[in-house]
């Protein structure tokens, strides 16, 4: 795999910024309860994070040290206007659906992880290409709490019916839990669970293990 | 000249200029995506307009079907009447709200909605069939709910007491419970009930463990909702009362709703 194919593809199952480094938790619970939202969410960042990763980079010689995190800032603090700006010209629904949290894109700790700990020394390409392949990553986890919350907690998907609800007249009695924030914990407790197994390099070592003791033996 | 990074006078141009071609970036997608975004807000408003109205069907040239059929009228709580000079297409309540003397102030026991002070004056929407008469009045309510404060259109039957529809269109409940005030499935049990009772006071409520058939001014309570119900209740409560639309509604109700 050539190296910048290698920093598209490698955040999105071996090292995601969501399921490995447990990044961006917070608008992963907050906007999937749909795919609609999910999708322009998971869009929006990935732009966000381009954006941040290439203009940071392209400045990273000229940033002062002593204010590198608040000059990363604004520039992504740039970027998430932008973003929202143009959602609400253009997305007017998926706008006030996702309300603040396209403004908290701006706290989103994979934003600022990248610029700081990729862009600051990579030339602009590769951060870019870096930043796509972390919003990918992110994007991929989105998609996936999102398509199960969707499906078991309003039977649809993208808005579609697929399975009627009791309410509307159908058989599935809805599981209300996927409709609350702390489904999307479990889901993506399970996720990473699941990814963990299937590749065992990621899992932690324990940072801290009983010692068992003998009685004969010599310390 | 070798540059030292570090010195005080270094960091602050370049600070200055990271923020100077931030803020052109941003001052420009503002202005320039400006009049597509209101243009956004005012359709969005009419959409849900036209709905609680039972105007909209999916496709129909919204901005047409409003200008044909529905008037704007700001009203003036404190006389029931139209309030001269203000003009109800750029009308905001939120800035009308900002002048001392066109605020209302109310105390806790009156402010049973959670609305805070406000402007004296309201929006209404007279909605005419095709024989110019007026068939439907839409009123903006709101009030605070669990989490959020709701946002819905009312519309009212031209007697200005029987409810025509009601329509949330932004509120943050509990998703699946309080939320379910956007379910249409429970919104239609809103149509034909009564907002006055014998008295003349509002009598319209939510019934906690639901509404017998018969009961004109009841509706179910949202299950499992109590605090977003009683929100609801509230809301009607205040905005159809003497403090805001009720004395305009009285007048469309004797017929001369076009002074």
């Amino acid at each position: 795999m050539s190296e910048s194919s290698k920093l598209v593809v490698e955040p999105i199952a071996d090292n995601n910024p969501i399921i490995l480094q447990v990044l961006g938790i917070c608008s992963a619970l907050a906007v999937t309860t749909q795919m609609m939202p999910a999708l322009v969410m998971s869009i929006s960042l990935t732009a966000v994070i381009v954006f941040t990763s290439f203009f940071v980079s392209l400045i990273r010689n000229v940033i002062p040290s002593n204010i590198r995190i608040i000059a990363q800032v604004t520039v992504a603090a740039v970027g998430v206007i932008l973003v929202d700006q143009v959602l609400k010209a253009y997305a007017y629904d998926m706008s006030k659906q996702l309300s603040v949290f396209i403004g908290l894109i701006l706290t989103n700790c994979i934003v600022l992880g990248r610029a700081e700990a990729f862009a600051m020394s990579n030339t602009p390409g590769k951060a870019a290409l870096d930043g796509l392949g972390n919003g990918l990553g992110y994007s991929v986890i989105l998609l996936i709490v999102a398509f199960f919350r969707e499906l078991f907690g309003s039977g649809k998907l993208f808005g579609v019916e697929i399975m009627p609800l009791v309410t509307e007249g159908g058989w599935y009695q809805s599981n209300g839990l996927m409709l609350l924030p702390p489904s999307a914990f479990f889901l993506i407790g399970l996720i990473i669970w699941v990814v963990r197994t299937w590749k065992p390099a990621q899992v932690e070592k324990p940072s801290f293990q009983i010692h068992q003791v003998h009685r004969t033996e010599v310390l | 000249m070798a540059l030292n990074k570090d010195s005080k006078a270094y960091t602050l141009i370049v600070a200055a200029v990271i923020c100077l071609v931030g803020s052109v970036l941003v001052s420009t997608a503002a202005v320039v995506l400006k009049p597509q975004q209101t243009a956004n807000r005012q359709l969005d408003r009419q959409v849900n307009i036209l709905r609680v109205a039972g105007l909209y069907e999916p496709g129909i040239d919204v901005a047409a079907v409003f200008d044909e059929r529905v008037e704007a009228k700001v009203i003036d709580f404190t006389t029931g009447e139209v309030a001269e000079g203000k003009d109800p297409s750029n009308f905001d309540p939120k800035a009308e709200a900002r002048d001392p003397a066109n605020r209302l102030s109310l105390s806790s026991a009156e402010d049973i909605a959670g609305v805070g002070d406000h402007s004296k004056f309201g929006l209404v929407y007279l909605v005419r069939d095709k024989d110019d008469k007026i068939s439907r009045i839409v009123v903006p309510i709101h009030g605070y709910g669990l989490w959020s404060t709701m946002y819905a259109f009312l519309a009212l039957e031209s007697d200005a007491d029987t409810v025509a529809g009601i329509s949330y269109y932004q509120q943050a409940e509990t998703p699946g419970l309080g939320g379910e005030v956007e379910n249409p499935r429970w919104t239609a049990q809103w149509e034909g009930k009564e907002i006055y009772g014998e008295d003349g006071d509002v009598a319209f409520r939510l019934v906690r463990g639901g509404a017998s058939p018969d009961d004109k001014h009841g509706v179910d309570a949202l299950s499992g909702a109590t605090l977003t119900s009683k929100g609801v209740t509230n809301s009607v409560r205040y905005w159809l009362s003497n403090s805001a639309y009720r004395g305009y509604l009285e007048k469309v109700r004797k017929g001369n709703a076009d002074v």
